[in-house]
């Protein structure tokens, strides 16, 4: 198995000179199978242009499954050109929203409309087809076992385990780990901590020996102060996470927007000289590179 | 009422909305993006209906949750809070229960009733060293014991009210008042519910076996004695004049008598302010 990033930015797209080494796109992994299928994970504006890559190699067969339905992980979809082109099959999968109860098909509908798209839904050439899947229920495509795990973020957010040929990837989406709501002295301190206490076994389960994890880190700890509740995760908390599942490699990902490459940089190499003896490598997710496993 | 009836009951109580004072208070702290996420909490588990309608959508099978949600606090573990919010809006989004209905039967008394029922059943589980990450559930159970009530009221108020004046007038037992004049109580109508809703198991025997003396569910047991200290202190009012004797055979769980166990639960008036600061503030 192998992956590549194509969008490794939070929120909203950043082009521009600041952010050339890192890539600016928002949320998009491709993922390919040692048979060579197709699984995506996120359709932010980096699935443009690997929807460009792909046009060269048609048709295209593609599992595109969805964390969140927040904008930075869905907005690229509608010009994802492989869904234009007769003969192309785009599998989009992802959870119900238990809020308006709607499927997946939600992501993909609610943008093409007359008001935000020339193109509504009806008219997309592709045989598009949408799978409402659940927490903690794998299914099997293109070979590959993916596991659902309900993790934290304002919204509905599936993290994604993709294993396949012997080898694993865990992908968190958006992903806040857990904070206690009471204080201290409130009765109810306990009783919720040993919730959260039981929930953060459960994911740590979930990622468990994964040989890469891909998470959330959007803060520095000194910004998540101003920045609880928000729904991500930060360097520290990924690091905490990744021993406790006792990771291979873990690749940081959901760059904070106004985050230049110099900033980046002088981050990683602050987490490498704090985090001397990791048994597993740190590393910046970066568009473009294709990572072997 | 009819078995043939459940149905049309289920789907009335899809739409019924939840008690005014919680409704003003998610409208409110959900406009406030600094409200604590503790007091949006706070107000949806003292809301039967609200919490009652959260727990049905995260625990049904079309969602799939590996494992059943049975507190308030446990999906927001689960969901994240913003998912917990927005739920409790939707709730508040079909308007409020009516303080009066043709039943008769006051609101107001029955929501302390159920409040407090919640709190003592949490305290007894305390008491029973009930493990710390489970007294969050007596609460829920103490305070869904009776949903089947508000349900009667505002879906059959007519034989509603016939039952609630025969069992006052003759000191007979609501639940067999309601049976007399509707065919079924308010514990089966609530377990019909609660079933529908995929809530937990546990909890719909508690919900279903409140009146019984022979449960083997250390909820139900609670539950149980709960009711009966509310009633006896007259913490609100729910209806049912009788206090039920057959607690007795419960008794021995806790090594004392009804009257030193609420003793040594010390002071309860807490309870009942605290109840009454949410119902009235």
């Amino acid at each position: 198995m192998k992956f590549k990033f194509w969008g490794v930015r939070g929120s909203i797209a950043t082009p521009g000179p600041a952010t050339v080494k890192y890539g600016g796109n928002t949320t998009c992994i491709e993922i390919r199978t040692d048979n060579n299928d197709l699984i995506i994970l996120d359709a932010g504006t980096g699935i443009h242009p690997l929807g460009q890559e792909l046009l060269k190699q048609l048709p295209v067969d593609a599992h595109i499954f969805i964390t969140h339905t927040h904008w930075d992980h869905i907005q690229g979809l509608p010009f994802f050109s492989p869904i234009f082109i007769p003969g192309n099959d785009v599998k989009i999968y992802g959870g119900l929203d238990p809020v308006t109860n709607e499927g997946i098909e939600r992501a993909l509908g609610v943008q093409l409309q007359y008001s935000y798209f020339p193109i509504r839904e009806a008219e997309l050439n592709a045989n598009i087809e949408y799978n409402t899947i659940k927490p903690e229920e794998s299914i099997t495509v293109a070979g590959a076992k993916i596991t659902p795990i309900l993790l934290s973020h304002p919204v509905l957010n599936f993290g994604y385990r993709v294993d396949c040929d012997g080898q694993s990837i865990f992908f968190t989406g958006d992903y806040e780990p857990i904070f206690n709501i009471y204080d201290p002295e409130d009765s109810e301190y306990e009783e919720y901590q040993s919730f959260i206490d039981q929930k953060q076994q459960q994911i740590a389960l979930a990622i468990k020996g994964v040989d890469a994890l891909i998470i959330d880190s959007s803060y520095t700890t000194e910004e998540y102060n101003s920045k609880k509740g928000w729904g991500h995760g930060t360097y520290d908390s990924a690091i905490k996470i990744a021993n406790e599942a006792q990771v291979k490699q873990l690749f940081f990902t959901h760059h904070e927007p106004t985050r230049t490459d110099k900033q980046l940089d002088d981050i990683h190499q602050r987490l490498k000289k704090e985090n001397p003896n990791l048994d597993y490598e740190i590393l910046l997710a970066k568009e473009g590179v294709d990572f072997m496993l | 009422m009819q078995q043939t009836h459940n149905k049309e009951l289920i789907a009335f109580v899809e739409k019924m909305p939840a008690f005014p004072k919680s409704v003003q208070r998610v409208v409110q702290l959900t406009s406030d993006i600094n409200a604590p996420a503790k007091e949006i909490v706070r107000v949806i588990e003292s809301d039967p209906v609200m919490t009652v309608k959260i727990l049905k959508v995260i625990n049904s099978a079309f969602y799939g949750l590996p494992q059943k949600i049975t507190s308030i606090q446990r999906a927001v573990v689960h969901m994240g809070l913003n998912t917990i919010k927005n739920l409790a809006l939707s709730v508040a989004a079909m308007g409020v229960l009516k303080p009066t209905n043709k039943a008769d039967f006051n609101t107001q008394d029955f929501l302390l009733h159920s409040l407090t029922t919640a709190s003592i059943c949490r305290l007894l589980a305390e008491r029973l060293n009930v493990k710390g990450s489970e007294c969050s559930d007596y609460f829920v159970a103490g305070l869904l014991h009776d949903f089947g009530k508000i349900v009667f009221a505002e879906f059959d108020p007519d034989n509603f009210k016939l039952a609630l004046e025969k069992s006052l007038e003759e000191n007979i037992p609501l639940h067999q008042t309601e049976t007399e004049f509707m065919g079924i109580n308010h514990a089966q109508v609530g377990k019909i519910l609660a079933e529908k809703w995929e809530l937990d198991p546990v909890l719909i025997d508690a919900i279903e076996h409140h009146h019984k003396n022979n449960s083997k569910n250390l909820l139900t047991d609670c539950v149980a004695t709960a009711n009966q200290i509310s009633k006896k202190l007259q913490f609100g009012f729910s209806g049912n004049p009788v206090i039920d004797e057959s607690i007795d055979e419960i008794l021995p769980k806790f090594e004392l008598t009804l009257d030193d166990l609420i003793i040594s639960l010390g002071d309860l008036s807490a309870i009942k302010s605290e109840a009454l600061s949410f119902i009235n503030s």
